[in-house]
Parts: structure tokens; sequence; C-alpha cells
């Protein structure tokens, strides 16, 4: 089989599981009206599908400041950092996420999947080792491939099982990163970081926390599940995006290790890749100052998700363990999945569909993503839905 | 071979016996992929299993060049009586 046959057997594999042309991934959005509305095709839909948990994409603060920089720097960097130079905002953002996570430095990438593959590439190399969570994420995964350090996984959200696999590497611990997610994007569910800081501080391992789906979503202030455990101090290192309850592209590091400089002259993701453009880098700070005074923000959103939650789990889904702004329903078969996804699209609910082997333990997922903006009459609309296609779909 | 050796290939040919259903009689040279089908994430739980029964670990990164069940048996081989 030559290359191109490849790639034609994985579309007709594709194609298999996805019969009459469904576009369920990569569906065309004509117009986006607001942070919980847009047009597919000549339907007028409810958004439950884009990761904008704090509803800030249409924040007029944001747009504002993104004009702005247009104005003021043009469209574009036109280059990396290293070669070009870090704009003052650039520069700026790292200062105010330094600040917001209390701690001496951060680092900021051009997407949130370069901030994975930067951090971790740049910390462990071949010889080394990353321990990480079963169910983590593709820049994880990613990340650990580039480096050239062995991977080892553990079951997911099982610190024994963790403690376990870190016990079984003996002298090679003190070269071991460990790494998890303060919210998993495929269920929901956070990670038990009390039991994995207690086990990583025992062995002495370095451990880094992706707060990408918690930032903005938990803790007072929104820095995460760091937040929410009172643990900031205890991780060495926490990755992010911009792209979810920062409404724009990138990706941050922080850290309290004075090393972590170091990677902006090591990191291949971080040096060799234009940097964030002006507006991008502008309206992330403006959103980033929304964020941590959005109280109310984080009250909307976890109204409107226990009410989801509550509501699909009366109706008789099968959820993730935790509530939380991804709620999955785990379904079965790919049938189900596909005919509930085009079912909730009828009805005017735009959601995720999750097919293996994307989602875990070869389960098919239709995943919703609530936000701060979605109105109560808009979330129990969604769930009467749900509750209406329950028997179709489970008979 | 060793008996070290033997334990581990009948171990994984009697682990992927049940594992796939396929009706294939599973032998050192059955290819993983292309006659058991086995997918990406059942290969990971069984690494996670073949850990545990060897107590060893094993880089999932070191599977890339696995594609028998004799090139797994040598790769647990290794990793448990050569490092050591």
């Amino acid at each position: 089989m030559n290359l191109l046959e490849k790639l034609d057997a994985a579309a007709a594999a594709r194609k298999a599981m996805l019969p009459n042309g469904v576009g369920a991934f990569g569906v065309p959005i004509e117009e986006v009206y607001s942070a919980t509305e847009a047009r597919i095709g000549d339907r007028r839909v409810i958004l439950l599908g884009t990761n904008n948990y704090l509803g800030l994409t249409f924040a007029p603060e944001c747009i504002r400041a993104a004009h702005d920089a247009i104005d003021k720097e043009g469209t574009g960097t036109t280059g990396s950092r290293m070669a070009n130079g870090s704009y003052s905002g650039h520069r700026a953002l790292e200062r105010e996420f330094a600040d917001f996570y209390q701690c001496s430095s951060a680092i900021v990438f051009t997407t949130g999947y370069q901030a994975n593959l930067g951090t971790i590439s740049g910390l462990v190399g071949p010889g080394d080792t990353v321990l990480i969570d079963g169910d983590s994420h593709a820049s994880i995964y990613d990340g650990c491939i580039l480096s050239g350090a062995d991977i080892i996984r553990f079951k997911h959200n099982d610190p024994s099982d963790m403690e376990k696999r870190l016990r079984r590497l003996g002298s090679r611990i003190e070269t071991t990163l460990i790494i998890a997610e303060g919210i998993y994007s495929m269920l929901g569910d956070q990670a038990p970081l009390t039991e994995i800081v207690r086990i990583k501080n025992q062995y002495g391992c370095i451990l880094l926390l992706d707060e990408a789906h918690s930032l903005g979503v938990l803790g007072e202030t929104g820095q995460g599940l760091v937040e929410k455990t009172g643990l900031l101090k205890e991780v060495d290192f926490i990755t992010g995006t911009f792209s979810k309850s920062l409404c724009s592209i990138g990706g941050f590091c922080v850290s309290d290790h004075p090393q972590l400089d170091q990677l902006r002259y090591v990191s291949h993701p971080y040096i060799f890749t234009a940097s964030p453009s002006p507006a991008t880098i502008a309206s992330t700070r403006a959103a980033l100052e929304l964020l941590r005074k959005g109280s109310h923000l984080r009250k909307q959103l976890w109204d409107n998700c226990t009410q989801l939650y509550a509501q699909l789990q009366e109706t008789g889904y099968e959820l993730g363990p935790d509530p939380g702004p991804v709620i999955a329903a785990i379904l079965d078969t790919p049938q189900q999945a596909l005919l509930m996804w085009n079912s909730l699209l009828e009805h005017n609910i735009y959601v995720n569909l999750i097919l293996p082997p994307a989602a875990p333990e070869g389960k098919s997922l239709v995943r919703c993503s609530v936000n701060a903006a979605h109105t109560p009459e808009q979330i129990k609309y969604v769930g009467d839905t749900f509750a209406k296609l329950y028997p179709v779909v489970t008979s | 071979m060793s008996e070290n050796y033997n334990e581990i290939m009948q171990l994984l040919c009697d682990r992927l016996s049940s594992m796939t259903n396929t009706g294939v009689q599973v032998t050192a040279e059955t290819n993983l992929i292309s006659q058991l089908s086995i997918d990406s994430i059942k290969l990971l739980s069984l690494i996670m299993e073949i850990e545990d029964t060897f107590d060893v670990s094993i880089p999932i990164n070191a599977l890339a060049d696995v594609q028998t069940v004799r090139q797994l048996a040598d790769l647990v081989h290794k990793i448990k009586y050569t490092s050591e």
C-alpha cells in the first residue's frame, strides 16, 4: 500500500463510520450570532459544542482591545520571537500570567497545543521518563513523543496505579515528569490532584498540570484545579490555553522554577513558529482581566452546568463522573452517537460527536460544552430535547 | 530459548487469543494488526496488563517497531531480564 492508498483506506474507514456523507467533523458554521448561537446551513442553532466557557467571544472589552492592537501594530508579527523580537504585548501578557499564578515566570506560546509540546519537550529528553494519565490530550502525547523520553501511562485518574508505575522506575524516578490535567476533555472529570501531589512529593518528581479546560472554570479567581484544591505551590509547571475561557488562541506555561525561562532557548515549538498576533495578545489580555474578576461568570457557568448535568442524569444518560462545563453523554455504539448527534442538530442544537478511538474505552460520546452565556431557557430546551430523544436513541 | 522467554510467549499467546476472538490461532509469528486487528487502544491496555504481570515498565514509544507476537515477547524479555 503506497502513501496515498493508506489515506484512501483511512477515508474509507471514516466513511463507513459516518454514512450518507454526514459532516459531523468540521461542520461548516455559516454565521456566528453570539456566544451561544450560530447558523449551520439554514438552521439557527444553540452552540453547545464550543469551549467558550465564560462566554467572552463577543465581550466588548476584548473586541475593542483587538481592534486597537491591529490599528497600532498591524495584523501579524510575521516571525518568531527568537528571530524577530518580542512585542510589548507578549511580554506584558507573560507578566500578567505570572502575577495571576503568583509565579516568578511565564512563557506565552502561539497555541495551547504548542504550550504542551514546547514545555514537555523542553523539560524531558531521551533517557528521561514521562508518566502520563492514560486519557491525556493528544498535545501531551505528542509533546512526549517529540521529547524522545520514555512514555509510561497510568490508568486514568488512578493515583494508586500511578504510584505503582512510578515505584517500578527505581533510580529513574529523579528524571521523571508526571503529567495530569485539571479537567479531562472527553468526560469532563477532574484529576485527583491532592493524591497526585502527595505521591509526587513522596517520590521527589516534577509535576506538570494542564489547566486547559479548568482555567477560568475552577477556583475563586479561575486559576483552575490548583486553586480549587489549594495546591498552587505544589505543582511545578502549569500549562494552559487561550482558546477556551480566554476566547482567542495561544497557550502558556507558568512556574516558580527559574529554569522555565531556559525553555525559550531549547524548545522548538517556541522557537520555530511565528509569535501570536497583536490582536490575539490584546484580546487575551483583556479576557484574562475579565476572567480574574469573573466570579459572577463562573457562578452562571456552574448554575448552567449543574442544571444540565442533573437533567441528563435524571433522564437516564450515562455521564462522566463530575458535573462541569464538559458534559458527555456516553453511548454504547457509534451508531447511537451518530443518531443522537443528527437528531440534536435537527432540533437546532450543535454538540460534539466523539467516536472511537478518540473516546475512552471504545465508547462513543455526544459531548456538550456549557458556557456562562447560555440562558436558563436554552439549557432547559437542551435538557428537554435530550430527554425526548433518549428512548429513540437507546432503543 | 529460556524458560522465562517461553513463559512470556505463552502468556502473550493466551491473552491475545482471549482478547481478540478472531478465530486465528495465535503463534509467535502472528501479526498483531493485520491478523488480530489489535488497535492502539487494545494494545495499550495489553501493555498495562503485561507491565503488571511481569512488574516492568514498558515505554509505549518502544512499541513502534512491534508488529508480531515474537517482537512483543522479545521486548518484554529484554526489559525484564536485561535491565535488572
